[in-house]
């Protein structure tokens, strides 16, 4: 099941949190793995609470401030509920996706994480590198001119692009998948071959 | 579901002879009704006559007797066939066997509140022509991560017989079941005329198992996904729909969250001319709710998409499309959802549409008070809304540092007054409202909300025919409460839902056991309670008190002793779901309740103070309990401490899908 992640809310949190305090919270759905048990509460039988480890502060496993515990399911939120609230952060940082790349051609495909490249001279190498062909210049008017193969990618409409029009920001936050067409194919998309 | 349990007990009347008047003037015509329909008579008439022991010399009296039995079982099928109620249907059915014959022919939707409650096999042995089902699975505190995954409740093995006993199966509802692609293909290519699937937190499939609905359903009217996890199995479900017209209705996927093609559902959209409910996931645009709009101005039930500006039109700078117009295109319009990533400013859009709406849901739109006010204003015929409250301040931090403490708390002095502010609207606007769910949005119990008892006075002021609300609030008062309970006479569903554990009434510092208390004793009609805050025995003395309707119970961090539990056993009769966490409650208690357990659907205890001996005590005092404790995951079989239990009636005795961190006791 994918109630993997926690509400994390700290982009539009107001919070008057204390210098140098980082918080984040950890993955719910591990705490009945984690198996921690405190007997926090005299009035019941132990809850499925976790402890927190009150000096971590960097480690991922710390949720509330010190001296505060979570407990499991608590309150009763579904986890539907509270992931559509989180979707929309995720989105935000779309930064750290991997896209998948296809090559026309190729028999299987493969995926890159955008993020680590920092425009797109980078990434049309490790574009070549990764498939073995050879990309030609770049230009507004007449894209990839006289190359063999054409990079494109499917933006977050469904359309297919050429890669190199936008600001790269931009290219990362709308790019879904790449493909690398041949250029014959890509006549379309502005190439004279 | 008493029928199911006292087959044995059920009156045998076939020695009975008929009154007189049928046996002096049916006979004669009763033998040309067998004549002509023999068919309808044959059926019932083989099983009247194995009744008649064959010891006994068959005399005339009792020969003349088998037809006027056949005529009423003739006429109980036809009659029955109008009782639409399964509680009717099942008091029917106890009459006496013949009764019980004609009810299992006539019974059409099969409910099912609890899959491990019966078997496919069993179910259908006695129903032969079912064309609706509903199921239930999984009890409702397994959607707060309180038990492991893949515990069952597998629609597989229904499924299968489903497949093979009802070929003219319409409609399908599931809740809590876990479902894989396959049951789906099954499904799809089982039932030629199925109309209906709807699924309410379901999980275990992906759009893979759409596609063989969509493709294959070729009568589909409703395809219903709520609360749904659908894993992303990157196929386009959605251009699989049949070529040319459909006899769509309803279709809700504001749950599955992948990417669609768009193209091929505004082509669906625009091939469905009965379709009247559309309710979008958060990869829709605004633009393109724009498109469907336009093309299903007949929609009644409409839950948008992403509700912004997308960046990429912002940046080309189109003009944008006239959303209001296409809103008040929209004439028939009574319910709106889906809000999701919303831009505020594109509310006034819906401005067209509120004089009508019946129901609005806004529990997933990050809006203030202040963008709230000017829609709700209008929607005098509001009937049911949900809200989501934004909560934005971790307070816990300060326990310590006064003076931040105290800027604190004028803060939150504002921000209370905004969002009670919101509901004060509801309250003085929507004076038609019967259902109210307040969410907090950042589901924190240490968070302080802006909601609070305030919001809650106001509500029960303004809304006086409110039947059913969820209210989450960091804390609340008895006089709230209590106000409330002498307001909202028609309430039959009251959950508040005090995050803060064990927190008591903010006011006076007593625990909140008046306010539940004023609840159950004022609100004759109620059914259904959540309990939360700081509680003592003696709320639960009220509600065993003056409970008497009270079907669902919902318990967490609440009680003292024993007594809480053995007031609410021996004093709700009508009690059929009781889900409890966190609360002192031990076996005494469980045993307080062997009066009630057949009477009941489930019972769950999680993290009480049960021991295995306690509750082998109720496996063995009750055959026909499945008595199941359930560990967490990796946990060993430790010592005699019952982390959760949870104990159910069936007929089928302990089931074989049970995980391996699930113990059936016997």
């Amino acid at each position: 099941m994918a109630f993997e992640r926690d509400l994390n809310l700290e982009a539009t949190e107001l919070r008057l949190g204390l210098p140098g305090t980082q918080e984040s919270r950890s993955n719910k759905r591990s705490l009945p793995d984690m198996n921690i048990v405190d007997d926090q509460d005299h009035r019941s039988g132990s809850s499925r609470v976790i402890a927190n480890a009150s000096n971590a502060t960097k480690s991922e496993e710390e949720t509330t401030p010190p001296s505060k515990t979570q407990v499991v399911g608590w309150p009763p939120i579904r986890s539907y509920r509270k992931n559509s609230l989180q979707a929309k952060k995720s989105e935000a940082e779309a930064s750290g996706i991997y896209v998948k790349v296809s090559m026309d051609g190729a028999p299987y495909l493969r995926k890159i994480h955008l993020n680590i490249y920092k425009d797109y001279p980078e990434l049309l190498k490790a574009l070549e590198d990764m498939f073995k062909f050879k990309v030609g210049e770049y230009s507004e008017s007449e894209g990839y001119n006289g190359s063999e193969f054409v990079p494109t990618y499917e933006d977050k409409d469904g359309d297919w692009m050429l890669v190199g029009d936008v600001p790269w920001e931009m290219f990362i936050t709308s790019c879904k998948r790449l493909r690398v067409m041949k250029g014959s194919e890509a006549r379309g998309l502005g190439c004279a071959v | 579901m008493r029928q199911d349990l006292t087959v044995q007990q059920m009156s045998e009347d076939d020695d009975r002879s008929p009154p007189l008047d049928l046996r002096c003037g049916a006979a004669p015509s009763i033998n040309r009704a067998r004549n002509c329909s023999g068919e309808a008579v044959s059926g019932s008439g083989s099983s009247t006559s194995s009744s008649i022991p064959a010891s006994v010399p068959v005399t005339v009296t009792e020969y003349q007797s088998q037809y006027p039995d056949q005529v009423l079982e003739i006429v109980l099928e036809n009659v029955l066939q109008f009782l639409t109620s399964r509680r009717d249907r099942n008091a029917a059915s106890l009459v006496c066997k013949s009764w019980w014959r004609a009810e299992a022919l006539t019974r059409s939707e099969l409910f099912i509140g609890n899959c491990y409650a019966v078997s496919p096999d069993r179910a259908r042995g006695r129903f032969r022509r079912v064309r609706s089902v509903v199921l239930k699975g999984k009890p409702r505190f397994a959607d707060f991560n309180l038990m492991p995954p893949d515990w069952g409740a597998h629609f597989g093995p229904w499924v299968c017989v489903l497949a093979n006993a009802y070929p003219w199966l319409e409609k399908v509802y599931l809740k809590r079941m876990s479902i894989t692609d396959d049951d789906l293909a099954l499904l799809a290519e089982s039932f030629s005329g199925f109309k209906e699937l709807t699924l309410v937190c379901c999980e275990g499939f992906g759009t893979c198992g759409l596609a063989f609905i969509a493709s294959k359903c070729r009568q589909l009217r409703v395809l219903d996904l709520i609360e749904t996890e659908v894993t992303d199995d990157e196929v386009d479900w959605i251009s699989l729909f049949p070529e040319g017209e459909t006899c769509l209705e309803s279709l809700i996927f504001d749950c599955v969250d992948c990417a669609i093609n768009f193209e091929a559902l505004e082509k669906l959209v625009a091939r469905s001319p009965f379709l009247r409910k559309l309710r979008l996931n958060r990869h829709v645009s605004i633009r393109q709710l724009y498109r469907l709009m336009v093309r299903a101005p007949q929609l009644t039930h409409l839950g948008t998409g992403k509700y912004g500006p997308s960046e990429v039109a912002q940046r080309q700078g189109d003009t944008e499309p006239d959303y209001i117009a296409a809103f008040a295109a929209c004439k028939s319009l009574v319910c709106l959802s889906g809000f999701r990533e919303i831009t505020p400013d594109y509310l006034s859009a819906i401005y067209p549409v509120c004089a009508n709406l019946t129901s609005l849901n806004f529990s997933y739109a990050t809006i203030t008070a202040d963008q709230l006010k000017p829609v709700i204003c209008n929607c005098h015929k509001l009937q049911i809304f949900w809200v989501g409250v934004p909560c934005v301040i971790d307070y816990q931090c300060f326990e310590e540092i006064w003076v931040l403490k105290l800027i604190l708390a004028v803060i939150m002095q504002a921000l209370d007054s905004i969002c009670d502010e919101g509901l004060q609207a509801v309250a003085a606007t929507c004076k038609e409202l019967r259902e109210l769910r307040v969410f907090p949005m950042n589901a924190q119990e240490d968070v302080e909300g802006p909601v609070s008892e305030v919001g809650l006075q106001a509500i029960s002021e303004g809304c006086r025919k409110l039947q059913s609300i969820l209210y989450f609030c960091q804390r609340m008062t008895n006089a709230a409460v209590i106000a409330m309970s002498s307001n909202c006479l028609e309430l039959e569903v009251f959950r508040l839902c005090i995050m803060g554990r064990h927190r008591p009434d903010h006011a006076t510092g007593e625990p909140m056991d008046e306010g539940f208390g004023a609840i159950v004793r004022n609100c004759r009609k109620l059914t259904r309670l959540a309990v939360s805050g700081l509680l003592t025995d003696r709320a639960f003395g009220y509600i065993g008190k003056y409970g008497k309707l009270i079907r669902t119970l919902s318990v967490a961090f609440a009680g003292d002793s024993d007594m809480g539990l053995k007031y609410v056993l021996e004093g709700c009769p009508k009690l059929q779901k009781l889900e409890i966490r966190d609360s002192p409650f031990g076996d005494a208690a469980l045993r307080s309740g062997l009066h009630h357990y057949y009477n009941m659907r489930f019972l769950w205890m999680s993290s009480c103070r049960l021991t295995r001996q306690g509750c082998q005590e109720i496996a063995q005092a009750m055959p026909r309990l499945v008595v199941e404790v359930i560990r967490s995951d990796d946990e060993e079989e430790t010592d005699n401490y019952v982390e959760t239990l949870y104990m159910y009636r069936s007929l089928e005795g302990p089931r074989h899908d049970a995980p391996k961190f699930v113990t059936i006791l016997r």
